[in-house]
């Protein structure tokens, strides 16, 4: 009996031995990929990050924890000593503000939107998606562009709140973390959405019915049934907007215009006029290391979730 | 209280267009007795779920109204309904524990934790799933799923309890033993249980009033064994248990002539005049086979289907018509396939039915 049962694993494990070493082989191209494409590149920044400056561009090879330093701290150009380096504190906080105001604006707008998608019958729905996905076709360039004509002083908004007579003056929205902030939202919508529609999809409306016959209303039924089964959902679409919002670029570029700058164009400045790689570099780190942070956070909720059935 | 705990007056429920939609309740009228188990039963797609429905406020009628506890409750939400529903699927909440789920009622209704927690024990004991009070719904059989999903719609004592086919989903032995204890909750909790069934053997063994609906009406309301021994009409005795119908026509007040001929007695409504062509109904029990010359009709056996304790004699009459006999397995000396046997009828065992269309 025991012996049986021994032989019995043994042939379960060989058998799972050879399933992984065959998942192994097959994945061997998307690793090899993975490992020229983005280890490389990454070592090749982490190093750098490690270097001097060159006088014009590049770097001169001689160890140093300067652009770390630098991250956080400036040394007075006139008498040497060491203070907190207030612009880089304030191009962080605005980045990381942004992009929190872009996941919350996106899940405000996005939670009915893909209720909305959900509940309607298999053709509409496919409408409604597709609808929702018409924008990745376009450049991200020519949609930030329309966005910046559409808010600009002498644009459709401000001249629609004059019509109206909402305001006598034209607004000015354009360059201003206002106007980034509507341009990443734009952007990041649809990113938002399609977990959440995922998640809504998958939500058995029988248990919705049964909270309202256990005395639920409305607002009970969602803050205590839905929301904390689509929670996964959440989870995943402000991960997916939270994420690329962090490091954006073009859309700060754009809208915010030349002050307003988020980490990706700070990141940028040092590659072009900066002239400072390494510091580039480490930046470039370090925002890695923020979204690894975001991405194990997360990692950690959908883990801590439940047993589902 | 009042006696009637609900009323359906007169419901008619069209989805769709109310021209031409499809007419899922056509009509409907019953009255439910406080503290009694009423069963609705009738074959899929006849529009018992839809009444329940109506009843806890998922639907809202086309026409008619629900009445509770002589209040109108025809428009209120169900979140706003004493009555709580047991789901066919169970509906458990997957995020809550079966302590969470059980209290969810309590706790929307405002009430204290403490007494919530009371509750809740009290509840869970009653459905004997005290032990797994931290467990969550996928960690269990789907038999305690099914009583956490009674314990939690028991706990909040509502004043009628929905139960849609609660059973359905669990093999024969532990839906006869759920059987027995759905009785005894209802018994020691006193909640009017509206009970949805297409098993007919359910029905008959839990009910205190039965409901045979068929194709979005009511066809009778009674106890379990009137329904069973005075069916109203063909499909009633054909739904429950079973039945062999028979071409006779009217003799006089309580006699039918049989198709060979021969007169037997017959319960049948008044009015029926002597000559009119009615269907008589017998069950298969009521029919004794006997040596050919005894029997008031004859026939060759057809088919002998045995199973366990009993065996069903198919005989057919030659002309045309086919009865089932039920022969207890002793006593089937001298059977046999191609035989030829007679017939006789117990007392009381022929019965007028109404054709239903
Ligand atoms: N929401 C709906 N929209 C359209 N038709 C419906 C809807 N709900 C039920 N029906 C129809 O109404 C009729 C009665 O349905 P109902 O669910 O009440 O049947 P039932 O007696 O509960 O059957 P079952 O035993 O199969 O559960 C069916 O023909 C069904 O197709
Ligand atoms: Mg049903």
């Amino acid at each position: 009996m025991s012996e049986a049962s021994g032989s019995l694993r043994t042939l379960e494990a060989d058998a799972a031995a050879r399933r992984i070493r065959r998942n192994w082989l097959l994945s061997l191209p998307a690793l090899a990929l993975l490992l020229v494409g983005a280890s490389g590149p990454l070592l090749i920044v982490l190093v750098y990050s490690f270097l001097k400056p060159g006088d014009f561009s590049g770097v001169i090879w001689e160890p140093t924890f300067n652009a770390w330093f630098q991250i956080l701290f400036s040394r007075d150009i006139f008498d040497d000593t060491i203070g907190l380096a207030d612009a880089h504190l304030t191009i962080f906080w605005r980045s990381v503000r942004l992009s929190l105001s872009t996941t919350l604006i996106t899940l405000l707008l996005g939670l009915p939107t893909a209720y909305f998608i959900a509940t309607r019958s298999g053709r509409q729905r496919m409408f409604w998606l597709f609808l929702i996905t018409i924008p990745f076709w376009t450049n991200l360039l020519i949609r930030t562009f329309a966005i910046l004509e559409m808010l600009r002083n002498e644009g459709i908004v401000n001249n629609a709140l004059i019509d109206l007579g909402v305001i006598t003056e034209p607004l000015q929205i354009l360059y201003t973390d206002t106007a980034v902030l509507i341009g990443m939202s734009y952007v990041y919508l649809p990113l938002m959405v399609l977990p959440l529609y995922a998640a809504i999809e998958r939500l058995d409306f029988r248990l919705v019915e049964a909270g309202y016959d256990l005395y639920a209303n409305r607002v009970q039924v969602f803050r205590r049934i839905i929301l904390p089964i689509i929670k996964p959902g959440i989870v995943a679409g402000s991960i997916l907007v939270f994420v690329p919002s962090l490091g954006a670029y073009v859309t700060p570029r754009v809208l915010g215009g030349g002050k307003n700058m988020m980490i990706g164009n700070f990141i940028e400045l040092q590659f072009g006029q900066g002239r400072n790689w390494p510091l580039g570099a480490s930046l470039s780190i370090l925002l890695l290391f923020i979204v690894m942070a975001a991405l194990l956070l997360y990692v950690r909720a959908s883990s801590r979730e439940e047993p589902h059935g | 209280m009042s006696d009637v705990a609900v009323s359906a007056q007169s419901i008619t429920k069209i989805f769709g267009p109310t021209e031409g939609g499809l007419r899922a309740l056509d009509d409907v009228s019953v009255d439910i007795r406080t503290n009694e188990f009423f069963t609705l039963l009738g074959p899929s797609g006849c529009g018992k779920t839809t009444l329940l429905r109506m009843i806890a406020g998922f639907e809202t009628p086309t026409f008619g109204s629900i009445i509770l506890d002589g209040k109108d409750i025809t428009t209120d939400p169900p979140f706003r309904r004493p009555v709580n529903t047991v789901f066919q699927s169970y509906a458990l909440f997957p995020h809550l524990t079966v302590a969470q789920n059980v209290g969810f009622g309590l706790e929307m209704r405002g009430k204290q934790k403490s007494e919530i927690g009371a509750a809740v024990a009290e509840v869970l004991a009653l459905v004997r799933m005290e032990q797994m009070a931290e467990r969550y719904p996928s960690q269990l059989s789907g038999g305690q799923q099914q009583r956490v999903a009674l314990a939690r719609a028991l706990a909040p004592r509502p004043s009628v309890l929905l139960l849609d086919e609660p059973l359905s989903a669990l093999d024969l032995k532990l839906r006869k033993q759920m059987q027995i204890e759905l009785k005894r909750m209802q018994l020691e909790t006193g909640i009017t249980f509206i009970f949805v069934t297409h098993d007919q053997e359910e029905a008959l063994t839990m009910s205190d009033r039965i409901a045979v609906m068929s194709a979005g009406r009511i066809l009778q309301i009674g106890a379990p064994r009137e329904i069973y021994n005075a069916p109203a009409n063909r499909f009633v005795a054909d739904f429950i248990g079973e039945s062999n119908f028979l071409p006779a026509e009217v003799e006089g007040p309580a006699a039918v002539k049989l198709g060979n001929g021969a007169s037997a007695p017959a319960a049948m409504p008044d009015g029926l005049g002597a000559g009119t062509r009615v269907t008589v109904a017998v069950r298969p029990e009521q029919i004794d086979v006997c040596p050919e010359a005894e029997g008031i009709l004859s026939g060759t056996i057809a088919e002998l289907v045995y199973f366990g304790t009993d065996m069903h004699a198919h005989i057919d009459l030659g002309d045309g018509a086919t009865l089932v006999a039920r022969v207890t397995a002793r006593s089937d000396a001298g059977l046999e396939k191609g035989g030829r046997t007679g017939i006789r009828f117990a007392t009381g065992a022929l019965r007028v039915v109404e054709e239903t269309a």
